[in-house]
């Protein structure tokens, strides 16, 4: 397989939100508006990409029974690191993405690519696919905090385009607007896979 | 990684090197954003005293206790302009929020009517709770006096105009501002026995 494909795969081929359904938990959770989406997905691309590359370059020392626990203990000193540094230069965002940023450990998508690519694969390509994943998952979060946060708040990127004083749909701020909104995205990307 | 290769021995000289990386990175990134951390919380508590406290020179920091629970205590910046009080600035809080705690930082002026408030943290629904931090719900609260007018939602039988979807979250902004009036009259009733 070659780099470019590994890396655009994670867009729109096996996009870990649309396509896998991975990582349900902050997807849902995190994208009340497109800011959130976007400081989560960034959060979780670093997490991914740097777990990527630690656990490729260290696999043949890793023995084969205790691989688990230890990608486990690395992933989540990276997002501690993410934590701790969030909190330190963007504490607003911070605040906004709360318990959803330590959740990252548990995050399918992250062990998923360790134990199915990282694993098995050399470090640049495995830095390619981390980063290629992480920014599909940016990229959905992004695009599905725009949509509720267009329908439900009618603004973009905390920028609001309807009167201040008047209201959006608010379903789509609470949580069953995640799962409307989710499901209609996942329709549109379907469609477009079998164009 | 086809081959297993773990034995006891290995296994344990791993994971011991891995976590033992991991505790020295993660303590040198500790330590390396405490500062800063430490920082960005002073500094939100200094712009949330400056947002409701009209002009001032110095402010002198107490903890005082809540009025109702003499246990937790608040703390009072005091707003001197030359030697004069010109206000005070309580972080309130109330846990009768829709999800968790509030901590608003609540203006006072000397004469007991309110300055303006600043929300420092909630957990409220965002679109409907969160809009106590919008002008639109906040300035009625500017220059009333709660001597005069009752700061309960109008459901309540109260003066405040609660947010359309979110009587739970008003009601706790009025709980939490009620905290901060009464904790500066206990306190200023104790002043001036």
């Amino acid at each position: 397989m070659n780099k470019f494909k590994i890396l655009t795969r994670g867009f729109i081929a096996e996009n870990p939100v649309f396509v896998l359904l991975l990582g349900m938990c902050p997807t849902l959770g995190v994208t009340t508006s497109a800011i959130n989406g976007m400081g989560m997905g960034l959060a979780t691309a670093f997490v991914l990409l740097m777990s990527n590359i630690f656990i490729s370059s260290l696999k043949n020392m890793i023995p084969n029974m205790v691989r688990i626990p230890a990608f486990i203990v690395i992933i989540a000193s990276f997002v501690t690191v993410v934590d701790l540094v969030m909190e330190a230069y963007v504490p607003a965002l911070y605040e906004s993405l709360g318990l959803y940023i330590p959740l990252i450990v548990v995050n399918c998508i992250v062990l998923g690519r360790a134990e199915a690519f990282a694993s098995k694969n050399n470090v640049i390509n495995s830095a390619i696919d981390g980063l290629g994943m992480g920014l599909g998952f940016t990229f959905a979060l992004t695009l599905l905090g725009s949509v509720r946060e267009i329908l439900g708040s009618g603004a973009i990127f905390n920028y609001k385009f309807i009167s201040p004083d008047a209201d959006g749909l608010l379903v789509f701020v609470l949580a069953p607007g995640a799962f409307f909104a989710l499901g209609y995205l996942i329709v549109i990307m379907n469609s477009f896979k079998k164009a | 990684m086809a081959k297993d290769n773990s034995n006891i021995i290995n296994m344990s000289v791993t994971l011991f090197l891995i976590t033992a990386i991991s505790a020295v990175v993660l303590a040198s990134v500790f330590s390396l954003t405490k500062e800063p951390i430490a920082q960005a919380k002073a500094q939100k508590l200094e712009t949330a005293v400056k947002n409701v406290m009209p002009e001032f020179d110095r402010l002198e920091q107490k903890e005082v206790p809540a009025f109702d629970m003499p246990d937790k205590k608040l703390l009072l910046n005091i707003a001197y302009k030359g030697d004069e009080i010109v206000g005070y600035a309580i972080n309130s809080y109330t846990n009768k929020g829709f999800a968790g705690d509030i901590n608003v930082m609540v203006g006072l002026l000397v004469d007991g009517t309110i300055n303006d408030t600043y929300v420092l943290e909630h957990k409220e629904t965002p679109g409907l709770g969160s809009k106590m931090s919008d002008d639109k719900f906040k300035n009625q609260f500017k220059g009333l006096n709660p001597a005069t007018k009752k700061l309960f939602v109008k459901k309540d039988g109260g003066d405040v105009d609660a947010i359309t979807a979110a009587t739970i979250s008003s009601r706790a902004f009025c709980d939490a501002l009620i905290r901060a009036v009464e904790t500066l009259k206990t306190m200023e009733g104790k002043n001036n026995e």
